[in-house]
């Protein structure tokens, strides 16, 4: 019912604001839909534009990254990915990383995604908080918590740049579970069973959750596309949706 | 039954009538829904009737949206954020283009191409006939549904005024509101216009601007609401205002106590008061034609008799000397392709159908579009296609709970999703209140869940 009846929407529209997206197009783009990355709100654009996109591009993707508003709520992060997908050209590909994996699965009630994947999605608040509180007690506990290092990145990646760019806006929460998708998008999951943010179970849960299994990349830790494997998962994400968008027309 | 051999049988494919807003959001719902679509649209791009480069298209030259954008757009495809409250009527081609293209309904899509006729074959299957607009050799082809998303805002419903087409009686020009396309028609003329509803209202505005002297007959009094209310789209506030359920009778009351505040008394510039309470016609929306008729660039007449001896003679006996005549009469539905009993035709010429959408006998047959809303009507076409495609998917893959599903909905009153009190004239054969409506099409689709 709800999803028919949007009194929020229809009686106090979000606000609109100016959004940064950071493009690597592609010439003659029309073979493959654009895809869209959404970080979570500690991060932005810069984060996938670091190689994610310039790779998906050179695989012929227009690959597009949306950096979150300040302070929004969920529904003000959903809004804005459905109006950067639905201002490119063609039906989007959805990509969400960690917090902006949870952005990206409300979204998917709201915008008929071309596909969807979740990467180290941090969906399930009470998983992320108990694996948060192990590794990280002080920075987890604050009312705007705070990621530290070793949960982000693995040993051998040059952090200090990337750490002095993180912002610590408030945990987003969703007040229920994502609805279901429409459309019907082909949904993957993608993560390592050596995050420190996002516990393994949790990956599992969240797959089962659109039919499937987390595909896994041991060893990396939750801001894979900042690792220093970053182009391993990237490829698999590819892989995947060629094989989805061919198995669809 | 034989077939014929000429007919092409398009097997499970299904044939949508029209590729404007509700002929693409159905071509994009029943793709969703697994189904191939043949679209014909006899003009030669989409839009409909926001396409004003179309000879049937009803906007002018300054139309924008009176529904504010988000109770217009698609729910799954918003407008962007950073367009007005109220759009132009070139932004809303370009969102429709925009749409076709982000799903590529394009080549869905037959352009320049009318159907004329739609025939039932027996075992819920259709002999659609095609034809090329400029004319030339006609086409059969069998397909497995019919939807209609052919509008029902192109084909002008004209009065019968005596007098009005003869040279002997009056010399000035009349002509219907679909060939008002520009203001400088208006220019230093003497002009009549005859409707209430919003194209007379937006015409009259307009005129207020251009011409010498308006004159607005409307034949009872309305409710003219303002665009902002509070300094939000009047829409929005409304929307509050169902959101919290209030009762019908204490809305009524607010409605006539906003207006009281906001456009006042009109019965002082010579309207008449409504012959009805807020709520039991369709929503008018202007904020410019009580400034005017307080400036006195508008004049507010009541009906007109007949033209006779120069002149228009008006119910109260005045006679006013008008040299153009602008009938904003409004539109009639039409439905040539289909014999009228295959959806309901009342002897009026009104369609009776479930959820004004389902055809009562024809499980396979449907219409999308065919609604006059209090809000916006993008969302309740785009719902109506997902109730189509998902009946149409569940009467494939289950027919015994679609049958089931069908006898249900029979049962369904009529009054809990059609707005029964209302002025009794065709302007309002198909209002409806846009939240009983989408509660209603709400319940359809729960019903058609997929089993799990
Ligand atoms: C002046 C004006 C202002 C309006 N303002 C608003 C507003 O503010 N908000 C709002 O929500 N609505 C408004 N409307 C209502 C408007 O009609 C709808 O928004 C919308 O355009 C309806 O879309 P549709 O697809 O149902 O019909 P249409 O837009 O009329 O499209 C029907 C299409 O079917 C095609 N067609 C018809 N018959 C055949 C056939 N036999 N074979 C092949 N093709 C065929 C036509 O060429 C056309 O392209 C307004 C209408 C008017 C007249
Ligand atoms: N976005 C916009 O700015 C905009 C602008 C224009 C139109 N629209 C929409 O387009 C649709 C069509 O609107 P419309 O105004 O063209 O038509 P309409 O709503 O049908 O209004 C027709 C008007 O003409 C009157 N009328 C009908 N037949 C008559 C007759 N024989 N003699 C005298 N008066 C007669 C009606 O009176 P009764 O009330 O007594 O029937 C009514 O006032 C509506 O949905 C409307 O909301 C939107």
């Amino acid at each position: 019912m709800s999803d028919l009846l949007r009194f929020e929407d229809w009686t106090s529209p979000v606000p609109p604001v100016e959004r940064e997206v950071l493009s690597r197009l592609v010439e003659g783009e029309d073979e493959q839909p654009p895809l869209l990355f959404v970080p979570g709100p500690s991060m932005g654009a810069w984060a996938f534009a670091e190689h994610w996109l310039t790779h998906a591009a050179g695989r012929g993707f227009p690959a597009h990254a949306l950096t979150p508003r300040a302070d929004g709520d969920l529904r003000a992060h959903v809004h804005d990915v459905v109006q950067t997908a639905a201002s490119l050209p063609r039906q989007t590909v959805l990509i969400g990383h960690g917090a902006g994996a949870l952005v990206v699965s409300h979204a998917l009630a709201r915008y008929p995604a071309r596909a969807a994947v979740l990467v180290a999605p941090a969906v399930d608040r009470w998983a992320t908080l108990g694996a948060g509180l192990k590794t990280n007690p002080f920075g987890t506990l604050r009312g705007r918590p705070r990621l530290n290092r070793k949960q982000l990145f693995s040993a051998g990646v040059d952090a200090e740049a990337y750490l002095s760019r993180l912002v610590f806006p408030r945990r987003l929460t969703a007040s229920k579970e994502a609805p279901r998708p429409v459309g019907s998008p082909p949904v993957l999951v993608v993560g390592s069973p050596d995050d420190r943010v996002v516990p393994r179970k949790s990956l599992d849960r969240v797959a089962t959750r659109y039919g499937g299994a987390p595909l896994l990349f041991p060893g990396m830790a939750h801001a894979l596309m900042l690792d220093t494997g970053w182009q391993e998962p990237i490829d698999a994400i590819l892989d995947w949706l060629t094989k989805e968008l061919h198995a669809g027309s | 039954m034989h077939d014929t051999p000429d007919i092409a049988d398009r097997r499970d494919a299904v044939c949508v009538i029209g590729a404007g807003a509700s002929g693409l959001a159905t071509i994009k719902n029943l793709r969703e829904h697994g189904f191939a679509v043949d679209c014909y649209e006899r003009e030669t791009s989409v839009g409909g009737a926001w396409n004003w480069r179309h000879d049937r298209s009803p906007v002018y030259a300054n139309t924008h949206l009176i529904s504010s954008r988000p109770l217009t757009e698609f729910p799954d495809f918003p407008m962007p954020d950073s367009w007005p409250d109220y759009p132009h009527h070139s932004q809303v081609l370009s969102y429709l283009e925009r749409y076709a293209k982000h799903f590529g309904l394009g080549e869905h899509i037959w352009f320049g191409t009318e159907v004329v006729s739609a025939v039932p074959v027996g075992d819920g299957r259709w002999d659609v006939t095609t034809r090329s607009t400029g004319g030339g050799s006609s086409r059969v082809q069998r397909y497995a549904a019919v939807i209609a998303a052919n509008g029902h805002n192109w084909s002008p419903a004209k009065p019968d005024i005596p007098g009005a087409n003869s040279q002997e009686a009056w010399k000035g020009q009349i002509i219907h509101s679909a060939q008002f396309k520009d203001p400088a028609q208006l220019r230093n003329r003497k002009v009549l216009v005859i409707g209430g509803g919003n194209t007379g209202c937006d015409i009259a505005v307009e005129a207020a601007q251009q011409a010498t002297t308006v004159w607005h007959s409307t034949r009872r009094g309305y409710w003219y609401a303002p665009k902002y209310v509070l300094g939000r789209p009047a829409d929005q506030v409304n929307d509050r205002l169902l959101k919290w359920r209030l009762p019908l009778k204490l809305r009524q009351w607010l409605y006539r106590r906003t207006l009281a505040l906001t456009t006042g008394d009109l019965t002082r510039y010579g309207l008449p008061a409504p012959d009805h309470r807020p709520y039991e016609s369709h929503p008018i929306v202007n904020s410019q034609l009580p400034y005017y008729l307080g400036h006195g660039r508008i004049k507010a007449v009541p009906d007109v008799l007949r033209f006779a001896e120069g002149r228009a003679e008006l119910a109260d006996g005045r006679r006013i000397d008008p040299d153009l005549v602008i009938t904003a009469t409004g539109y009639a539905p039409r439905f040539e392709f289909l014999a009228p009993e295959l959806i309901g035709t009342e002897e009026s010429g009104r369609p009776d159908l479930h959820l004004h959408a389902f055809a009562r006998k024809h499980p396979t047959l449907a219409v999308v579009g065919l609604l006059q809303p209090d809000a916006g009507l993008l969302p309740l076409a785009h719902w109506q296609s997902v109730a189509v495609a998902r009946w149409l998917q569940l009467r494939r893959e289950d027919p015994v709970r679609a049958a089931a599903v069908q006898q249900k909905e029979s049962a369904r009153p009529v009054s809990s999703w059609s707005r029964r009190q209302v002025v009794a004239t065709r302007r309002h054969w198909f209002e409806v209140d846009h939240i009983a409506y989408l509660k209603s099409v709400g319940e359809l689709l729960r019903e058609m869940e997929p089993a799990t």
